[in-house]
């Protein structure tokens, strides 16, 4: 187990060095360039080939990529052009609203995604089952900022349960209680998801649910609660660790759309105004930690995979 | 009294809005440690009498339509299912066909012995892995004691048979229902297995109900048999008298078809066609279609079964005759 993540650890290597090259060759193809965009309509082409020139915008793309590269391999991503401060501090600034905003939707999607799943497969054919699937398939095609925008509409706007935006550091005042702020966003960012897991759940333990072993627990005269959760659900969920890792790639660009929705000062919708500012370092920074972060869950994944099923040796 | 008694039982699929049978009528019963044994071809309704016993059948598409399952004085079909439940594993365990297959594959094998004994036994976590054990040493698993740990993917198919075995036998049933337990396994295991159920047999008193489509086995191990097609008896003697008085044509032709390698055949006796599909009605015989001996009334009235001998019945209306 040990030996295996250290060797899956070191091909995360050369799997970072390619998306590096990509990152920074698509970010540099984004049409406009920084000087121009911090100089504003007025400025002279002088000056703003003077900028560039400063900030090294003029040099061949591969010796600018080179050092870069140098760089982030001691730790510095570089400057904002924006902020003027460091890129990892700009990304720290947005991460406390990100990972607790990524928490916060897990939780849901675990909480509501597996036991209607299990309720779901229960009771399939029935009518609860009717209308868990039918609510998991509507959910499941909902845009992500139709579904934000209402819940906004109902209650925040409507109600007055939970703010419509922003989220004050939960080292502020209020403390903890801040993350209500994140309760209307984390739902909607676990809505989609959520709902693919109670279909994935269900037709996992239905799959399950028709193997011989399955015959053999209920020939123990085990209660059917029993049979369903310990030989049923564990099984399935087999299938449904290795969704998790898509669920994340796929909350990862929901967030940025959440994020916008919701204006909350998270990394999602610092992407989005960096592309808009042509801010080249914390566009790359900010993708490069995120493909780092993609690939060490997808062992995490991998991992949890060979931990449920014994069949599974990892080599 | 008898253990277990079958009486006039009758179990249908529900398809497409109707109810096709797929048992008809059917009776039999085991005396306390006694073996009987069921033969008949694929789809001839064996199995889903033997699941609708265990009690098997519950939220299936199979239903039991009428008769009654009386085992050890109660009619099991009139119980509630935490009674049923009580009994399933407890009193009456079954051995499936697929040993690859009817293990779970993410428990180890002592999780999967000590589950049933807790269900059922008030005992603790100690001494059930101790009575797991036992169960293994008692099925012939060879180093119990790092065996018990293992995952099911790690044994042979026969070694899995065996386990399911230890977990059949661990309340110590008074009736174990055995369906097709060695067809899956290699031959050389088939009467090691065979002999291990035996052996368990003469120890703990157990009934066995042993569902087979071999005739060659049945004769080794049965003290009576029933033989079934398209989900009728059609003959039913003690194993003496079958074999001593084999009246029934269906029940030849399963005989004939084992080969021998002391007759001189070039080619493999058969039974002409195939068990017609449960959607297919054939009037008068069930059997009259592939039948050497079909007459006028095979192919009108169904026959019913009549005793030719003491403890021997057949459904053929030429019984007797041919």
């Amino acid at each position: 187990m040990l030996g295996y993540t250290l060797k899956r650890l070191l091909t995360l290597i050369p799997t970072l060095l390619v998306a590096s090259i990509l990152i920074f060759l698509f970010v540099h193809l984004i049409p406009g360039d920084p000087a121009s965009i911090l100089l504003g309509d007025s400025a002279t082409p002088e000056e703003i080939a003077s900028l560039s020139a400063h900030m090294g915008l003029d040099r061949p793309l591969w010796q600018q990529y080179l050092v870069w590269f140098k760089n982030v391999l001691h730790g510095d991503f570089g400057q904002s052009i924006f902020f003027k401060t460091p890129v990892l501090e700009v990304i720290a600034d947005g991460a406390e609203t990100s990972i607790c905003l990524a928490l916060m939707t897990m939780f849901w999607i675990v909480l509501i995604g597996i036991p209607v799943g299990i309720v779901s497969a229960s009771f399939h054919g029935s009518w609860v089952d009717q209308i868990t699937s039918g609510g998991a398939m509507l959910l499941a095609s909902i845009p992500t900022f139709w579904l934000g925008l209402y819940l906004i509409l109902i209650f925040s706007v409507g109600l007055g349960w939970f703010p419509s935006s922003g989220f004050p550091s939960i080292s502020d005042e209020g403390g903890l209680s801040n993350l209500r702020y994140l309760i209307l966003p984390s739902l909607t960012l676990a809505a989609p998801n959520a709902a693919l897991i109670v279909r994935l759940v269900r037709a996992s333990m239905l799959d399950v649910s028709r193997e011989d072993h399955v015959r053999t627990a209920r020939a123990k005269g085990l209660h059917p609660a029993r049979v369903s959760i310990k030989h049923v659900f564990r099984n399935a969920l087999i299938a449904v660790a290795a969704a998790f890792g898509f669920t994340f790639a796929a909350l990862v660009s929901e967030a940025v759309v959440t994020e916008t929705v919701f204006s909350l000062p998270g990394i999602g919708r610092l992407v989005v105004q960096s592309i808009l500012r042509r801010d080249y370092p914390v566009i790359q920074g900010v993708i490069l930690l995120i493909v780092l972060l993609y690939l060490v869950i997808n062992l995490l994944v991998d991992l949890a995979y060979a931990r449920l099923d014994p069949r599974v040796s990892l080599q | 009294m008898a253990l277990l008694e079958i009486n006039n039982l009758s179990i249908a699929v529900a398809s497409q809005g109707q109810l096709l049978p797929v048992v008809t009528d059917c009776s039999f019963s085991v005396a306390a440690h006694e073996t009987l044994g069921v033969v008949g071809e694929s789809g001839c309704g064996k199995s889903l009498t033997a699941l609708a016993i265990m009690g098997l059948l519950e939220g299936s598409q199979v239903n039991i339509t009428s008769g009654s399952i009386v085992f050890d004085g109660r009619d099991l079909l009139q119980l509630r299912p935490a009674q049923r439940r009580a009994i399933m594993g407890n009193q009456m365990a079954m051995v499936f066909q697929e040993p690859m297959t009817s293990l779970n594959p993410v428990y180890r094998i002592g999780e999967q012995i000590t589950e049933v004994l807790q269900q059922h036994r008030k005992i603790t976590h100690r001494e059930s892995r101790q009575r797991a054990l036992e169960l293994l040493d008692l099925v012939k698993i060879p180093h119990p004691q790092d065996r018990i740990d293992s995952y099911p993917h790690q044994l042979s198919g026969g070694q899995r048979q065996r386990v399911m075995i230890a977990i059949a036998m661990a309340c110590e049933p008074a009736l174990l229902i055995a369906d097709e337990p060695t067809t899956a396994l290699d031959v050389t295991v088939q009467k090691e297995v065979l002999d291990l159920m035996l052996d368990l047999q003469t120890r703990t008193g157990t009934s066995i109900i042993l569902i087979s489509h071999d005739l060659g086995v049945i004769a080794e191990t049965c003290d009576e048999v029933a033989v079934m097609y398209r989900g009728r008896i059609i003959e039913k003697a003690t194993t003496a008298s079958l074999f001593a008085n084999m009246a029934h044509p269906y029940t030849r032709g399963l005989l004939a078809s084992i080969p021998t390698i002391d007759t001189d055949n070039d080619w493999l006796q058969a039974i002409p066609g195939r068990v017609p599909g449960i959607d297919e009605k054939v009037n008068g015989c069930p059997f009259h279609p592939r039948c050497a001996h079909t007459e006028t009334p095979c192919t009108q009235t169904a026959p019913r079964l009549i005793d030719t001998h003491p403890h021997h019945a057949v459904r053929c209306h030429f019984a007797g005759e041919i």
